[in-house]
């Protein structure tokens, strides 16, 4: 080839114009429009819907973390659960010493139990998850059976520990005065507490999204996911990036621990090892390492589980099985493959 | 040739149980451009990840201006004025081009601050660039990938360009293109290593020319004499042409 060295402008088609794959996203109202006749009455689909949406943002805020940390390093924590119970746990001394403000009707007051109880949650879990990735998980970096083993083996001597320090016995999470009782739609009543849960998971996604999308350190996140090679030969220690994702992961889902304590009320040490099976349903439902197809997973979850529920118990014990089965003949990946290197 | 900028003596590379590098003498001097020429599978990428910290010395030596970075951590190597473009490209998909380059830049905290001179300049190199600066790196076609990817390595002045078969899978109009872009580069004293099967490309750009085969490097010389020495094109680029067309 010997041809005079011209600039082609072979190169100017603009690309097919740029779409956002927004099928997934329909998926929820979808199930909740199947569900509408199926329950026969409006008010206890309003009811029901809520209190899937409720659990699904529950759900997300612990499992975001679990996505990421799997994204960035294909690691997978089947330990995870232990920073949910521990999140609960510790949110019960706090507010145990602070019952005061709980009962009082102010709202006020209540949210001065309630957040510093959600915050230092959230910095022992952290802490904690600090420990956990060093001692725990960074020996068995790329040896996914001996992940699964040891991660797991840590739940159980971390939920061991919780009931040396608080017992082996159910304790009570009151939820504030202000936060319960329902709210009136006509004749349809949601309750107060799963309205807040939904606001509270609407801004813990939004937050997400805006870091992974606005900032460097979110940036290098989404870049992590897809080639940690070329992460690291642009200058960036990925393993610094990934021990972060791994402690914010820990603390959110210290803040779930609470969240769902609140939600029933009472806890006990497994409350997170019975849902660390629904974790993973949901991220793999979403696609391993999408935190949007974590949410939307999660709110699935969170719907099948309370529609299934009230309109056939029976099948509620398999029901998000199904539902995995369901989305993953339709995309093998999840709802948002995660396009590795 | 003074002290070379980059210096690989007897290097070995293991990967799990194949022995693939068998002692890699290669020496890339300052301001040039060294070009590695080699059939499939002769070790050019391994040699690369290698100088990279992708794949861990096991024999031999790396020196960088003088100091050693053999098996050093790849973001450290970086670090210390190399970029790598990689022979897959690494293009991050669900970035913008805009997002690309400024991971590029290690220490720009935003696309804002990123050097506006520095990018007029990449855009006359590879217009498209700027056309498409706010699409998902996804959606470009794979030639303007390669120039996103070659852009990304420019985006700060750099001591040293790691470039991988940049002509690969390109239309012979877009690899013109892509000379044109490199013979600028090389204006800036830019010392680059660049990768080629293609030996159009490469006599249009080396100073210096290295051949690799089976793990080795089997001719070292200037590539104003290689492209006089019609015989000794023959004989080696037997060995990386022939078997490539
Ligand atoms: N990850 C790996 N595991 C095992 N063998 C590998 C791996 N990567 C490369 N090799 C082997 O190492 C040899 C050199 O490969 P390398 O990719 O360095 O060749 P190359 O000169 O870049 O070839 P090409 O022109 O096809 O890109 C080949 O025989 C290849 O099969
Ligand atoms: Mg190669």
């Amino acid at each position: 080839m010997t041809t005079t060295a011209t600039t082609v402008p072979a190169t100017d088609a603009l690309p097919a114009e740029v779409k956002t794959d927004r099928l997934p996203l329909l998926l929820i109202p979808a199930l909740a429009l199947l569900a509408l006749p199926l329950t026969g009455s409006f008010s206890t689909w309003v009811t029901l819907t809520f209190a899937g949406l409720a659990m699904g943002m529950i759900i997300f805020i612990i499992a975001s973390g679990l996505t990421l940390v799997f994204g960035l390093m294909d690691v997978l924590n089947f330990g995870h659960g232990l920073f949910i119970t521990l999140g609960a746990y510790v949110a019960v001394s706090v507010i145990g010493r602070m019952i005061g403000y709980v009962e009082s009707p102010s709202l006020m007051r209540n949210l001065m139990a309630v957040v510093p109880a959600m915050l230092i949650a959230m910095v022992v879990v952290g802490a904690v998850g600090f420990v956990f990735e060093r001692v725990i998980i960074r020996p068995v970096y790329g040896q996914p059976l001996k992940q699964i083993m040891i991660t797991m083996g840590g739940m159980i001597v971390g939920v061991e520990l919780v009931k040396v320090i608080w017992g082996a016995q159910a304790l009570p999470l009151p939820l504030p005065a202000a936060f319960s009782g329902s709210l009136l739609f006509g004749d349809a009543a949601v309750e107060k507490y799963r309205l807040i849960t939904t606001v509270v998971g609407l801004l813990v996604f939004a937050a997400m999204l805006w870091v992974l999308s606005r900032t460097k350190v979110g940036l290098l996140i989404r870049a992590g996911v897809q080639d940690r090679e070329m992460v690291e030969s642009l200058g960036y220690r990925i393993g610094l990036l990934f021990f972060g994702v791994f402690i914010a992961g820990a603390a959110l889902a210290g803040l779930g621990g609470v969240m769902w304590g609140m939600y029933q009320q009472t806890i006990v040490p497994e409350m997170g090892g019975a849902i660390n099976v629904l974790l993973f349903i949901v991220i793999i439902i979403g696609g391993l390492g999408s935190v949007g197809g974590c949410f939307i997973g999660a709110l699935l979850v969170g719907l099948v589980a309370n529609y299934t529920g009230f309109l056939a118990p029976k099948v509620a014990l398999f029901s998000n099985i199904l539902l995995m089965v369901l989305i993953l003949l339709w995309r093998p990946q999840g709802l948002y493959p995660v396009v590795k290197r | 040739m003074s002290e070379p900028m980059l210096d690989l003596q007897g290097v070995h590379t293991r990967i799990g149980a194949y022995h693939i590098l068998h002692g890699v003498d290669l020496q890339v001097a300052k301001g040039e451009m060294t070009v590695l020429l080699g059939r499939n599978g002769a070790g050019k990428t391994t040699t690369l990840r290698t100088i990279m910290g992708l794949w861990p010395t096991a024999e031999g030596t790396i020196t960088f201006q003088g100091e050693s970075i053999a098996s050093r951590p790849t973001p450290e190597i970086s670090r210390r004025g190399i970029a790598y473009v990689p022979e897959n490209m690494g293009i991050f998909s669900d970035l913008t081009v805009c997002e690309n380059m400024l991971l590029a830049a290690c220490d720009t905290k935003r696309a804002e601050d990123l050097d506006a001179k520095r990018l007029e300049w990449i855009f006359g190199l590879f217009p498209a660039l700027r056309k498409f600066w706010q699409y998902p790196a996804g959606l470009l076609s794979g030639g303007q990938k390669q120039m996103l990817a070659v852009a990304r390595g420019i985006v700060e002045p750099r001591k040293l360009l790691l470039v991988d078969e940049p002509s690969k899978g390109l239309a012979p109009a877009i690899i013109q293109n892509m000379i044109t872009a490199f013979r600028e580069l090389k204006q800036t004293e830019t010392t680059i290593l660049l990768v080629e099967q293609n030996f159009n490309f490469a006599r249009q750009l080396g100073d210096q020319v290295a051949v690799m085969d089976g793990g080795r490097i089997v001719h070292s010389g200037t590539m104003a004499s290689l492209v006089a020495d019609e015989a000794l094109q023959q004989h080696l680029l037997g060995l990386s042409l022939t078997a490539h067309q």
